[in-house]
């Protein structure tokens, strides 16, 4: 520090930013009460409009009518074997989809004759709106729990195979020369320096995947199932059951911000030498 | 017995560029031999050729008597310029890494680890990620997964052309002395003169694109040497400015 800026401190001249600081803080504490508040105040909102009829309650059930249908829904055991079922279509069809999508893109990233051969095979098959080939799906699986299954697992593949090619791609060629310098084995080049250098990448293709698994998951339970969260919006719009809808809605946004918590525990806990 | 030798060795780029020109050179068993020039002089392209991660495009380069298909020991390793230990791996399990080819007992690779973690200075490190590291300390962990596989011969390419002055010759002094309970043979690629002279029995001093050799100046030192002390040697100023000739 020089004497001019010294003197100032004296002065009491930069003591500006002190004085700023409490009402700083005073906004970041009111920021987060807002938020936590926001969804609360739309939701008595939305309560006070169906009360005095502005909003038809056919279409657009009361909140305080959607919990009470909860707890209907809840107790009839439903609800949880509802929610276990189109989790568990989802599970398995990531799973299905997930680990032959990492293991092309590995090899994808890594050999370029394999690139070459791959990329414009992806390219031409990616854009094709998973949904639109559900029909397909079904034609070749049937309507059993196989057709789910492979809805889900298809858009989960084609978006481990891009990132985890991405994800090996930016490997930097020094890790790749230290590799064959050291003589590394192949299933070994894979296991501790291909999938570790990719991991990132593949972390942020497991995330896109899970919410295109939801996607599909609830998707393909609207036509071909006779359960899941997707089977109840289906069925609640056929029947006019519109608060189940709502209900099987809201369970539909809490499994997806369930699974994005836990992945993105997972990633902190896989990715260690990211965190600083 | 390692004979490391070249002969006509020559390396041209797709672009046309020539890296390398008429390299002859033979490396004895337990020389410890610095290859030295201005940047772009190829010098390490030459020990990329050594070290099989590239290939000659004429002549022939050969490490003979390094026991190729031994299941026990790599003929050769490599500490690299720039970071090189994988940040996803801790410090021991990147020691570990070179170990990965070769079918050596659990335990004797512990060993060997933990020996090598010992004399860098790191045991207390060995559980560390490397961004928790100096950048010293990065290449100690380089230089230890070379010498804990103990091959014949080592191949450093500017192992300390990314750090500051004063860790560098810290770090020559340092492989000085693990060196010398070993006297594996080494070729080490640099651009500083003084660390050259140092730590050498001969430097080979190429010239500037095309990249030929010059000069080879034998270095006639008693060993064990300190890289610090040496440099208050007259001799030492006069290798110095020799090569600086050389260079000029």
């Amino acid at each position: 520090m020089n004497e001019a800026a010294e003197a100032a401190a004296e002065q009491g001249l930069v003591a500006l930013p002190g004085r700023q600081l409490p009402r700083a803080r005073g906004f970041e504490a009111n920021e987060r009460w807002l938020r936590f508040a926001a969804p609360f105040i739309v939701l008595a909102l939305w309560e006070l409009i169906v009360r005095v009829h502005l909003l038809d309650q056919r279409f657009f059930p009361a909140p305080s009518m959607i919990v009470e249908d909860f707890i209907a829904y809840a107790q009839s055991g439903q609800l949880v074997s509802d929610t276990l079922t189109t989790l568990s279509r989802i599970l398995i069809g990531f799973v299905i989809g997930a680990v032959p999508g990492t293991i092309l893109g590995l090899v994808m990233g890594i050999n370029k004759w394999f690139r070459a051969f791959l990329d414009p095979i992806v390219s031409i098959l990616y854009p094709i709106p998973k949904i639109a080939i559900l029909p397909l799906v079904l034609l070749i699986f049937g309507i059993g729990e196989a057709s789910k299954y492979s809805l889900v697992a298809i858009g989960v593949f084609f978006l481990m195979v891009i990132n985890t090619e991405a994800g090996v791609r930016q490997i930097e060629n020094i890790y790749l020369d230290v590799a064959r310098a050291y003589r590394i084995r192949p299933l070994s080049f894979y296991r501790r320096v291909l999938l570790p250098g990719a991991l990132p990448n593949v972390f942020a293709g497991i995330k896109l995947s899970i919410g295109v698994g939801i996607i599909l998951g609830v998707a393909a339970e609207f036509t071909a199932a006779k359960s899941g969260l997707g089977f109840t919006i289906w069925n609640g719009w056929q029947t006019l059951q519109v608060e189940r809808m709502y209900v099987a809605l809201v369970m539909v946004s809490l499994l997806g911000f369930v699974l994005t918590t836990i992945l993105d525990e997972a990633e902190k806990l896989f990715i260690p030498w990211i965190r600083n | 017995m390692i004979r490391i030798q070249a002969q006509d060795v020559g390396k041209i780029y797709p672009t046309g560029t020539v890296a390398l020109e008429h390299i002859e050179l033979a490396i004895e068993d337990g020389e410890f031999v610095s290859v030295l020039g201005p940047s772009g002089c190829g010098k390490s392209t030459l020990l990329r050729i050594m070290a099989s991660l590239d290939h000659a495009t004429s002549g022939k380069l050969e490490i003979i008597g390094a026991g190729n298909s031994a299941k026990d020991a790599l003929p050769f390793a490599v500490v690299f310029q720039e970071v090189s230990i994988y940040p996803w791996m801790k410090v021991r399990e990147n020691i570990e890494f070179g170990f990965d080819s070769l079918s050596l007992p659990r335990s004797e690779v512990r060993r060997r680890v933990d020996q090598q973690l010992e004399l860098v200075g790191l045991s207390k490190f060995a559980d560390a990620y490397p961004h928790q590291l100096s950048g010293g300390m990065k290449q100690r962990v380089a230089v230890a997964r070379a010498f804990a596989v103990d091959p014949p011969v080592l191949l450093m390419d500017e192992p300390f052309g990314a750090l500051d002055e004063q860790t560098r010759v810290g770090l020559a002094g340092e492989l000085m002395q693990i060196w010398e309970r070993s006297r594996k043979t080494v070729v080490f690629v640099t651009h500083g003169i003084e660390e050259a002279v140092s730590l050498s029995d001969r430097v080979i001093v190429l010239s500037k694109s095309p990249g030929r050799i010059k000069e080879i100046i034998p270095i006639d030192f008693p060993r064990p040497r300190d890289p610090v002390a040496l440099r208050g040697e007259p001799k030492f100023g006069e290798y110095v400015v020799k090569i600086w000739n050389l260079l000029r």
